[in-house]
């Protein structure tokens, strides 16, 4: 008998809001977290890309100075979110042998490494600080949750670029099914609003241009999408095996009731324009759930608006769910705001299981002439999902051909 | 030159930025892992910040005789001196 796994905890920093309860009502209303950027260094290095989605909250407001200064900016926001996730799950005795993390990363500590590089080039080996490294490594986020919460049943961090938010929940579910932890604090995190990265995206033509109209920039299935808009943040998920769930009187928000991780083996960065990794990754999940088509009720999309990304994602949702993916209402919440990277996968999960406990679908903004080759039911104002017996999806796409995806069951 | 209560004052302040701790608590009979709890890492981060304040070389092989902030007080008057 496998073991069963739920979801108790929440948490989020991101550009749409702060915390969870936050970052959800606005996902409900549909509003955009992208802005112009007013960094010196936009000019100087003469960007091509003027915008980006900053988080609404600086972590400098949560964590402590010291704290802070220990922490890559994107560790910091994974331990902001680890930490509501925290107390939202309740838990307050716990075996740490058998409490985990799996907290995912796209890029890792690049404001750490960069800002070193520059230390060194500017006053020499001597000034390149002695944290450095703990903070640049891609494991740091992960550690520092580990520390924080005392988890030691190992602490993990999947990397596979944009899919790797949701791969740290496929290891979670994992971990817990397996019997080598009762309890995991899963997660992704992501700060790479630099101007490097800025550059490094916008020279393979995946950003958005539209400099002119930051809020309109991120379009998912729109005819005018032109690229997808950096985001940073985090999401945080307490997961946890339902017998300890149910032994402690948790608030169960739902089931992590199957999860999938392929590869494509086709290009370094282009999806296959067949979808047929994705497709594979949709049906393995729904396999792993025991879940059949008509249950999907929801899906949040990849979706991060990209002229040649929305498309095979929706030949991959037809051939996984059929002619019934025409009854589901998917919401592609990069509209709002922006992507995430390596964190986006965990938010987007945040939001899937929100989607699912409070019956209710977020927004995609910014759709207004829907490409015809992407027939998809697009939820543009909040929706009510049906009562009873649902279950939602949520996928992930990465640079490598990384495809993930969850499934979350109502309980 | 930085007399030895101006070097205490900012040690104390350098000290405060890495650790957090109250500048009063940085006194010069306390050393610096038993009483101030400052690990290995933040060590160095301090020698490196007193090093550029105070204008002074402190050899790696030297920190490990800074046990106390009254010694690391002393180095860095010596050096200055």
């Amino acid at each position: 008998m496998t073991r069963k796994v739920v979801i108790t905890g929440l948490g989020a920093t991101t550009p749409i809001g702060g915390d969870v309860p936050t970052m959800w009502k606005n996902a409900l209303k549909g509003v955009s977290g992208a802005r112009t950027l007013e960094d010196e260094w936009v000019a100087k290095y003469e960007l091509p890309v003027h915008f980006a989605a900053r988080c609404t909250t600086p972590a400098l407001e949560v964590l402590s100075r010291v704290e802070a200064k220990r922490m890559d900016p994107s560790t910091q926001f994974g331990v902001i979110a680890a930490r509501e996730a925290w107390a939202d799950s309740g838990i307050t005795e716990i075996d740490h042998d058998r409490l985990a993390v799996a907290f995912a990363t796209g890029i890792g500590g690049v404001w750490t490494l960069l800002d070193a590089w520059d230390t060194l080039k500017e006053k020499g080996p001597r000034r390149v600080l002695p944290m450095t490294v703990p903070m640049l490594m891609p494991n740091g986020v992960a550690a520092a949750v580990s520390l924080d919460l005392g988890a030691r049943a190992g602490a993990h961090t999947p990397v596979s670029a944009c899919a790797s938010g949701t791969e740290a929940l496929h290891l979670g579910l994992d971990l817990i099914r397996s019997g080598k932890a009762d309890v995991v604090m899963c997660g992704g995190a992501e700060a790479a609003i630099h101007p490097m990265p800025l550059a490094a995206f916008a020279s393979m033509q995946a950003l958005s241009r539209r400099n002119d109209d930051p809020q309109g920039a991120s379009r998912p299935y729109d005819l005018g999408r032109d690229g997808f808009v950096m985001g940073e943040g985090a999401g945080a998920l307490v997961l946890e095996a339902e017998e300890h769930a149910l032994a402690r009187g948790a608030r169960i928000y739902g089931e992590l009731a199957g999860t999938s991780v392929t590869a494509d083996a086709y290009h370094i960065t282009a999806p296959d324009p067949q979808g047929l990794g994705a497709t594979r990754a949709l049906k393995a999940a729904m396999f792993d759930g025991r879940i059949q088509a008509e249950d999907v009720v929801h899906v949040n999309a990849h979706a991060t608006s990209t002229p040649v990304g929305d498309k095979p994602e929706y030949t991959a949702l037809r051939a996984a769910l059929g002619n019934h993916i025409d009854n589901v209402a998917v919401s592609a919440t990069k509209s709002q705001m922006g992507h995430l990277l390596g964190a986006s996968g965990a938010v987007e999960a945040v939001l899937t299981v929100l989607a699912v406990y409070e019956r209710k679908a977020p927004v995609t903004i910014n759709l207004e002439n829907q490409d015809p080759e992407i027939p998809l039911d697009v939820v543009t104002s909040a929706r009510d999902l049906p009562a009873g017996d649902i279950v939602a999806l949520s996928n992930s796409f990465g640079f490598g051909g990384h495809n993930a995806v969850i499934a979350v069951r109502s309980v | 030159m930085a007399s030895n209560e101006e070097i205490l004052a900012g040690l104390a302040e350098i000290v405060n930025e890495e650790t957090g701790l109250a500048p009063e608590a940085v006194e010069l009979d306390k050393s610096f892992t038993e009483d101030l709890d400052i690990d290995s890492i933040s060590m160095m981060t301090i020698v490196v910040n007193a090093e550029e304040k105070f204008g002074v070389r402190i050899p790696d092989e030297e920190v490990k005789n800074l046990k106390t902030v009254g010694d690391a007080v002393s180095f860095i008057a010596g050096a200055q001196a």
